[in-house]
C-alpha cells in the first residue's frame, strides 16, 4: 500500500473518536438536561460544573481530531 | 480556483512575515500573527473605551462592558471565592483575548480582495503560551501561600494510606497534563472550525465550477452548511473562551485554597 494511502485511511480510522466524543458530549448535555428539568432551581449554579464536563469531554475528541491531522499530514 | 485544484485547507494557518523582503529577513520580522494580534488588541481597547464613560444610567455600549466585566467578576468569585478579585485581570485578559480572537478570525475579511485573515488562536503557540501563563500563576500563587506545603494538593483529603500512593502519582500526572490540554483546547477548536469552513468553502466553488443541476446543487448546500458552521463557530468561540477563562479559575482556586 502506499503510504499517502495508508494515511487516508488511519486519518479516518482516527476521525471515529470524534464521534465517540460527540456521543460524550451529548451525554454530558442530555444528563444535566434531565437534573435541570427535574429541579430547576438548581440547575442555574451548576452551569460551571457541566461546562467542565463539557470540557473534558469535549478535549478527547479534540485529541482524535488533533491525531487524524497529524497522521494525515505526517510527511 | 479552478475545479480540478487539490484543497489546501492547511495554506491558511501559514505564519509569515509582513513587509519589504529587507524587513523579513531581519531576525524581528513582523509576522501577519503580530498583526492580527494588533487588530484584536486595537478592538478590545476601543469596545472597553467605549464603555467606560461611567454613566449613572449605562447606555448599551456601557451595559455590554459592564455584563462583561461582571460576568468573569462572577466567575472567579465563584470559583476561587472572595479571594478571587486579586485573580480577575488574568481572567479576565485570557478570556477577552480569546473571545475577541475567535470572532475577529471568524468575519470574512478575506471578501476583501488581498486582504488575507487570520485567527491568532489558531496557532498552538499562542494558546499554549496562554495556558503556560495560567500555570505559571497556579505555581507562583501556589508556592508563595503555602510553600512546600503545595505538594498537599496531589493528595486529596481523607484518603487512606494504602490508597495515597496510588492517588498520588495519578493527581500529579493529572496536574501535568493541565497546561496542555488547557491550550490544546481553545487551539483544536478554532484549527478544526477553520479547516471545516475552508474545505466546504471549496465545494461552493468547485460546485459552481461544474455547473448543472447537480453543481449548483452540491453548491448550494454547501454554502448553507457554512452559513450554519460559521454560526457553531461564533458558539464553539465563546465557549472556548469561557472554558479557557473557567478552568483557569479552578486552577487557580486549587492553588489559592488547596482542597
Amino acid at each position: 500500500m502506499e503510504l499517502a494511502s495508508a494515511q487516508v485511511i488511519g486519518a479516518g480510522i482516527a476521525a471515529i473518536g470524534v464521534g465517540a466524543a460527540a456521543a460524550g458530549v451529548g451525554f454530558v448535555f442530555g444528563s444535566f438536561l434531565q437534573g435541570a428539568l427535574r429541579n430547576p432551581a438548581a440547575a442555574g449554579g451548576q452551569t460551571g460544573t457541566l461546562y467542565i464536563g463539557f470540557a473534558a469531554a469535549e478535549l478527547l475528541g479534540l485529541m482524535a481530531f488533533a491525531v487524524a491531522m497529524i497522521i494525515l499530514y505526517a510527511r | 480556483m479552478a475545479a480540478e485544484a487539490k484543497i489546501d485547507p492547511m495554506h491558511q494557518f501559514m505564519i509569515a512575515p509582513i513587509g519589504s523582503d529587507q524587513l523579513a529577513a531581519s531576525p524581528f520580522q513582523f509576522t501577519n500573527s503580530a498583526l492580527w494580534m494588533l487588530i484584536v488588541l486595537v478592538a478590545i481597547v476601543l469596545f472597553m473605551w467605549g464603555g467606560l464613560k461611567r454613566e449613572l444610567v449605562p447606555g448599551r455600549w456601557q451595559a455590554a462592558v459592564e455584563m462583561l466585566t461582571g460576568f468573569l467578576d462572577n466567575v472567579t468569585r465563584q470559583s476561587i471565592g472572595p479571594e478571587g478579585r486579586k485573580y480577575l485581570p488574568w481572567v479576565f485578559t485570557a478570556f477577552v483575548f480569546i473571545l475577541a480572537s475567535n470572532w475577529i478570525g471568524a468575519l470574512p475579511f478575506a471578501v476583501v480582495p488581498g486582504a488575507h485573515p487570520f485567527t491568532v488562536t489558531s496557532q498552538f503557540t499562542v494558546t499554549g503560551t496562554m495556558s503556560i501563563i495560567s500555570f505559571a500563576i497556579v505555581l507562583g500563587v501556589g508556592f508563595w501561600k503555602h510553600g512546600l506545603h503545595f505538594f498537599s494538593l496531589f493528595v486529596p483529603h481523607g484518603t487512606p494510606l494504602p490508597l495515597k500512593f496510588v492517588v498520588a502519582p495519578i493527581e500529579f500526572v493529572s496536574f501535568l497534563v493541565r497546561p496542555f490540554s488547557l491550550g490544546l483546547r481553545p487551539f483544536i477548536a478554532m484549527f478544526a472550525g477553520h479547516i471545516l469552513l475552508e474545505v466546504f468553502g471549496n465545494f461552493v466553488v468547485q460546485g459552481l465550477n461544474a455547473g448543472g443541476p447537480m453543481g449548483y446543487g452540491v453548491s448550494l448546500l454547501a454554502f448553507l452548511f457554512v452559513i450554519f458552521v460559521n454560526a457553531l463557530e461564533l458558539l464553539v468561540g465563546a465557549i472556548q473562551a469561557f472554558v479557557f477563562a473557567l478552568l483557569t479559575a479552578l486552577y487557580i482556586n486549587d492553588a489559592v485554597n488547596l482542597h
